[in-house]
């Protein structure tokens, strides 16, 4: 069991997050109002007005890169919460240079492809842990949304089935999915291994 | 040997693209830890399955 004082050490630990539409943008709010100190954002797009359904930005962010526009949001949270951003696309050219320091990683990109270029370029650096999500369409059961620990560094979050391509991106699932992962990181920052 | 946690017997000289294909896994898709070390891409037609491998496959599906 953690005590409060674990909870307080949060404020020093540092997350980095590999996209920032519905799970990433969910994750970086709750890790936020958890007290995480420092975050990494990563993001190349800016928001539209068919994010709102699932993403944490409001109207007014909409042609705004996301970044920003949670970065803004997130300082309204907690003003002293730190930020490293990075407007820029993850691709396998850059994403050792992008992540350098950075152990601890939220994939939160929506791509297969990409998801899979991020493990395979830094999960074989035996430092870093990855927390990935994978499966959250649509309006399946919410209890087939699970984390597991799929290899030695790489918990997966999801039911690992539903696919964008099939079915809708709907608030209630991809929030399921960010949480399973901002819960496993905030236990991976306590000392909690398990899934 | 062990393929996602399930006990799998395979001819002898199958490569781990061989068992990737024939189980449809889309190559773009996926990561693979083998004895506990992430492959790159190229090494899975080099690698030939041993009946004491212990294999994890993940495939990522769309969505984030």
């Amino acid at each position: 069991m953690n005590t409060f004082d674990d909870i307080d050490t949060l404020q020093q630990q540092s997350v980095a997050i590999a996209g920032l539409g519905g799970l990433g943008s969910n994750i970086a709010v709750m890790l936020t109002r958890s007290g995480v100190g420092h975050l990494l954002l990563i993001d190349y797009d800016t928001v539209e007005g068919s994010n709102l359904n699932r993403q944490h930005y409001m109207p007014r962010h909409i042609g705004r890169p996301k970044t920003e526009a949670l970065a803004e949001q997130l300082r309204e949270i907690n003003p002293a919460v730190q930020l490293t951003i990075k407007y820029e696309k993850i691709t396998a050219e850059n994403a050792a240079d992008l992540f350098r320091g950075w152990p601890l990683i939220c994939e939160a990109m929506d791509e297969p492809a990409a998801k899979a270029m991020l493990i395979n370029t830094l999960l074989p650096d035996a430092e870093k842990i990855i927390v990935a999500g994978s499966g959250m369409a649509g309006y399946g059961s919410a209890n087939s949304i699970k984390t597991t620990r799929k290899m030695k560094r790489l918990y997966l979050c999801g039911d690992e089935t539903s696919d964008m391509q099939n079915e809708r991106m709907l608030a209630p699932r991809v929030q399921l999915c960010a949480a399973h992962q901002a819960n496993m990181i905030l236990r991976i920052l306590l000392g909690e291994m398990d899934p | 040997m062990k393929i996602n946690g399930a006990e799998v017997t395979l001819p002898d000289d199958t490569t781990l693209l061989d068992y990737l294909e024939q189980n449809q896994y889309k190559l773009e898709r996926i990561a693979v830890e083998y004895n506990g070390e992430i492959l790159s891409r190229d090494q899975y037609e080099t690698v030939v399955l041993q009946s004491a491998d212990v294999i994890e496959i993940v495939s990522f599906v769309g969505g984030g």
